[in-house]
């Protein structure tokens, strides 16, 4: 999670090389090791917030680790928490876990080609397509001495052992040390804020968030709480496909508001210019057009999601 | 109760593998449609300020405290967000806020 600045990534040949200077220099391991340590810090952290959200909701300590381990999609974890400690069906479960992760089906879409070389390995790099890992997989380029498939079989199991570490140790000590964990799970609200932060860094057309904003109210009236997801989702989707015509007419020429490399470093963050949410704003500046500028997608955020 | 937790922890790795490999299904030999193209681009925007705005949809804004505590949370991380662009800065801030505030208020 912690990976969300594609331009301050470590550069895996320098880094390696300085940690490791012995045997292990030169294995794709090494490289694989130094690009991963954002990812390092970011998942223990929060794999450890869910071990113990999920002990706290009142559910054995193991299921957090098996979780890490099968599942691997963050957000989708925690949202489970909620729905198993209150009842909820399996089949809802899976259909809110499917409505969550789609977005990941848009990571594979520029993987096609690099995973295509990927032989036998390819099933587990699909699998631990992560938004993180999708995000480093995208920015970090493989050190010229390593195979390119094992350098990102690596990079993913390590980011993967990182994640579940990190939930098995939360969950065995929430469950030693049970302590007040209320509103613990604020945690995944302010997850999705800083991802929705994200994306504002990556698109900043206004008009995908007030299509969402608007497809909540409509769908908090008509569904009411309980189906809200599902309901909204669908009418965003559809609100999306009304307005492709006036998204993707030739917008002015000039050069876009920040490129994509450059929307990257934390002092560029202090100069966030209000951001899509801000209508006005972003009408004054010559709108990206965005094909190229925006892809790819959500770029390292959006992960566990 | 074991058994249903089980059951839940195997629909979720299939629908996660699902949505991780379905372009690899389906699209590994034709293009998809430009549509596609125009959603990835569009949908992680969108479906963020949904999942915001749907941890809100539980809250009852009639009774004290209103659901400030949340609404500061969140206030609280995105603008820890914008400021640091640290992740778990912004995470732990809001959430700490929002653990303080549901406790005093």
């Amino acid at each position: 999670m912690s990976s969300f600045r594609p331009t301050d990534r470590p550069r895996p040949d320098d880094n390696a090389r300085g940690l490791f200077q012995g045997r292990l220099s030169g294995h794709p391991i090494a490289a694989a090791f130094a690009a991963s340590v954002p990812v390092l810090l970011g998942y223990t952290t929060i794999g450890f917030a869910f071990g113990l959200v999920l002990v706290g909701a009142g559910l054995p300590w193991w299921l957090s680790p098996v979780s890490a381990l099968f599942v691997y999609a963050g957000a989708a974890q925690f949202m489970s928490v909620g729905l198993i400690s209150g009842g909820a069906g399996v089949f809802e479960i899976a259909l809110l876990t499917l409505v969550m992760n789609a977005r990941h089906a848009v990571y594979g879409l520029s993987m096609l080609d690099r995973f295509s070389r990927s032989g036998k390995l390819k099933p587990y790099l699909v699998f631990g397509l992560t938004d993180e890992t999708y995000g480093l997989l995208t920015t970090v380029k493989p050190p010229e001495s390593c195979d390119e498939s094992r350098f990102y079989f690596w990079l993913t199991a390590l980011d993967q052992s990182y994640w579940v570490i990190g939930c098995a140790a939360g969950a065995l000590f929430g469950a030693a040390l049970p302590f007040d964990t209320k509103g613990l799970d604020f945690a995944l609200t302010a997850l999705f804020v800083v991802l929705l932060v994200e994306q504002t860094k990556v698109v900043s057309r206004f008009e995908p968030y007030a299509i969402a904003a608007t497809a909540s109210a409509v769908a908090f009236v008509l569904a009411g709480p309980r189906n809200f997801l599902l309901v909204a989702i669908s009418i965003a989707i559809g609100g999306l496909i009304l307005f492709r015509g006036r998204m993707e007419r030739v917008t002015p020429p000039g050069p876009p508001p920040h490129a994509p490399e450059a929307a990257g470093g934390p002092l560029q963050a202090q100069h966030a210019d209000g951001g899509p949410l801000d209508a006005t704003t972003s009408r004054t500046q010559p709108p990206k057009s965005s094909a190229a500028a925006e892809v790819p997608p959500a770029a390292p955020t959006g992960g566990l999601r | 109760m074991i058994a249903k937790m089980l059951f839940v922890v195997a629909a979720m790795t299939a629908v996660t593998f699902f949505t991780r490999a379905a372009p690899f299904l389906f699209f590994a030999r034709k293009k998809p449609p430009a549509v596609f193209d125009y959603l990835q681009r569009y949908i992680p925007p969108a479906i963020m300020v949904i999942l915001v705005l749907g941890s809100f949809k539980d809250i009852d804004f009639a009774a004290s405290p209103h659901g400030l505590p949340a609404i500061a949370g969140a206030l609280v991380t995105a603008g820890l967000h914008f400021w640091r662009r640290n992740v778990l800065v912004s995470i732990t801030g809001g959430t700490a806020l929002y653990m303080l505030l549901i406790r005093i208020l």
